[in-house]
């Protein structure tokens, strides 16, 4: 019955979205079983759209996690998108940087500094947030922005590639990650999925056992559901604050290492398509658990892969119907209040925690 | 460095402050009812559009300022709704509706005018360059007067800070919540009917490029109060003046152009800076973000 009830109501947001949606396509002129049915098609198709769609799904998985870890903690972290950009400058610096060492040494140091750029980024208003009390989501917001100003000034000013495209020189090719189409056959090597994915599902399980299974995960989490009890059962809460959003940046700084290890071999300026903020998304569908996240991360991603078709093959929806899509579901699942007043009539459901 | 002031500094600085004031007034109202309005940006870019679309349409900025204000005020609705009536998490419905509206305006503009993502030209005697302006330097005064001075602005205060008091004493919390949320649909979509039709000639995918939370910084920065808030909306607005003017005319004592980025980092280190208490102490109402029930 808990399962259930946790499996209900972001499944009842996704179809409302899809049918709202699938209403507004309807009014500008287009099918909007069509449109579904290529958005869709397109992505589940194989090779191809499936190697595309788990590629998309990689950097959704760790801002997804991102977000859950900070939002256990009670904490909202708006902030994974300059978090993302920090760990994959980075990641690219020490790619750039030690260029000739052997991949052995070199691929782990730039993992390193992808955890390290987001971990330091996402710390900084935990730090502000324990120490000053200043709220995380504006300065999370501002952080963003500084970054995206920072990391343009290092690109622009001190490693940028000659050429009219702000991006950063190469990395070194010793720093390069397998592609999964060398392993799995039939997968063309062109598209960029890479051993990052199988890094995101292995996070996933290492979040899962940190928080659930370990003393430090219980702590973080009861900082998140009663603060003042925290408190008097011993637990620091301004150290919780600054432990959960160094993890949380932590993990969205790994989106560096798909990034920049495993797709475009150097730091490109504004590479995220909205991944950090997309990750709130993932992780509130998901209700804040691994499985979740893994699950809602592979919805959008289909929702970004299919879009391109969707662009190119009707008379008048855009791509911009998967942001569309997404905001919708986002509002949907943020308001399940507007859906659980008719099902409480039923009996069937009653409040249920985030 | 000071050949770069000049009246052509001056002007750009309040042409850019303009749209940053609008919304910021706008945020004023939710955020003192005690609603977090992080969907300032999504609500300028509803503006933005319908003002362009509707310009386009019938020829007459005025009705397409009127449109634009209705269309920031739709989406606050919505977020009133979520947020209000529904009890939602304030942050979330407003990044929801950011993303929502980062492309419902370009869908639509697909589906209209088979575009990818922007408004037909509207020609220039339908553009309206300086009625927002005007309005937005009108609105500082007067909203402080309304907040202050009035009793409606007592208890949009009192909602605010402690709901259960003011409830109460019988001010209706949730009416008085609608009220400050839609009033900021209402200011904020005038802020982005001014870039579409103001400032430039169209409606362009982004085209706010976080104008609304830089709107957001500046009332922290401002303190939650009006004329604090123009101040700080005019600062910011000044330093996106100079990071345009100044490229390639200011240099260091080395010869080196000054990054344009580090002026354009000027206010986010700023707004951290406040919030953190270092200059002056920055306090937000007391019951902003807290969704308020009624006790049964």
């Amino acid at each position: 019955m808990k399962l259930l009830r946790e499996l209900l109501f972001p499944l009842i947001a996704v179809v409302a979205a899809f049918v709202v949606c699938g209403i507004l396509i309807l009014i500008i002129g287009d099918n909007p079983i069509e449109t579904y049915r290529l958005l869709f098609g397109s992505a589940l198709s194989w090779p191809v759209g499936i190697g595309y769609t788990l590629f998309y799904a990689t950097p959704l998985i760790f801002t997804g996690l991102a977000v859950m870890v900070a939002f256990r903690c009670g904490l909202l972290n708006i902030g994974a998108e300059g978090q993302l950009y920090v760990a994959a400058f980075a990641t690219a610096w020490v790619g750039i940087t030690f260029a000739n060492h052997s991949p052995w040494l070199l691929i782990p140091l730039c993992c390193i500094a992808a955890v390290v750029g987001g971990g330091v980024w996402g710390a900084i208003p935990g730090i502000l947030k324990a120490r000053f009390g200043s709220h995380e989501v504006i300065n999370t917001i501002m952080l963003n922005f500084l970054a995206v100003a920072l990391l343009s000034y290092f690109t622009q000013y001190h490693y940028k590639e000659p050429g009219p495209i702000m991006q950063t020189l190469a990395i070194g090719p010793n720093a390069h990650i397998a592609r999964l189409g060398r392993f799995i056959p039939g997968m063309p090597q062109f598209i960029p999925l890479n051993v990052a994915f199988i890094l995101a599902l292995i996070s996933c399980g290492l979040v899962y056992v940190f928080l659930w299974r370990t003393k430090w995960g219980y702590e973080l989490r009861s900082t998140g559901t009663n603060p003042s009890a925290a408190e008097y059962g011993g637990i620091s809460v301004r150290k919780q604050i600054i432990i959960a959003m160094t993890i949380s940046g932590a993990l969205a700084g790994m989106v560096g290492i798909n990034e920049v290890l495993g797709y475009r071999y150097r730091y490109y300026d504004g590479f995220s398509d909205n991944y950090g903020f997309t990750g709130i998304a993932v992780a509130l569908l998901g209700r804040n658990h691994p499985v979740g996240v893994i699950t809602s991360a592979l919805l959008f991603a289909v929702l970004q892969r299919g879009g391109i078709p969707v662009d190119a093959f009707t008379t008048h929806v855009t791509k911009d119907i998967v942001q569309v899509l997404q905001g919708t579901i986002i509002l949907f699942v943020a308001a399940e209040a507007f859906f659980r007043g008719p099902f409480a009539q039923w009996g069937l459901l009653k409040r249920s925690k985030v | 460095m000071w050949e770069i002031l000049n009246v052509a500094l001056i002007w750009s600085t309040i042409r850019l402050s303009t749209p940053l004031i609008l919304a910021a007034l706008g945020g004023l109202f939710s955020e003192r009812s005690g609603v977090i309005n992080i969907a300032l940006e999504g609500m300028m870019l509803a503006g933005a559009f319908a003002a362009a679309a509707i310009t386009y349409a019938t020829g007459s900025p005025y009705v397409g300022l009127l449109a634009g204000m209705m269309a920031g005020m739709l989406i606050a609705a919505i977020h009133a709704l979520a947020c209000i009536r529904y009890q939602a998490d304030q942050v979330v419905t407003g990044t929801a509706i950011n993303i929502l509206m980062l492309g419902m305006p370009a869908f639509l503009s697909g589906a209209f005018f088979l575009s990818s993502g922007s408004t037909p030209q509207i020609p220039k005697e339908h553009l309206i360059p300086w009625l927002p302006i005007f309005i937005a330097i009108v609105m500082v005064p007067l909203s402080w007067y309304v907040l202050y001075k009035t009793p409606f602005g007592l208890r949009l205060r009192s909602v605010g800070e402690n709901p259960e008091a003011a409830d109460a004493a019988g001010v209706p919390v949730a009416r008085m919540r609608y009220a400050g949320v839609l009033l900021s649909g209402i200011l904020a979509g005038l802020g982005g009917a001014y870039l579409s039709i103001g400032q430039s000639s169209l409606f362009t995918r982004n085209m706010t490029s976080g104008r609304g939370f830089i709107a957001l910084a500046a009332l922290i920065f401002g303190k939650w109060r009006p004329f604090q808030t123009l101040l700080a909306c005019l600062l910011f607005g000044f330093t996106e003046a100079v990071s345009i003017q100044m490229q390639g005319v200011v240099k260091l004592p080395s010869g080196d152009d000054i990054p344009v980025q580090f002026i354009q980092m000027v206010p986010y280190i700023l707004t951290i800076v406040v919030l953190a208490g270092f200059i002056g102490s920055s306090r937000p109402p007391r019951a902003l973000g807290i969704p308020y029930q009624k006790e049964r």
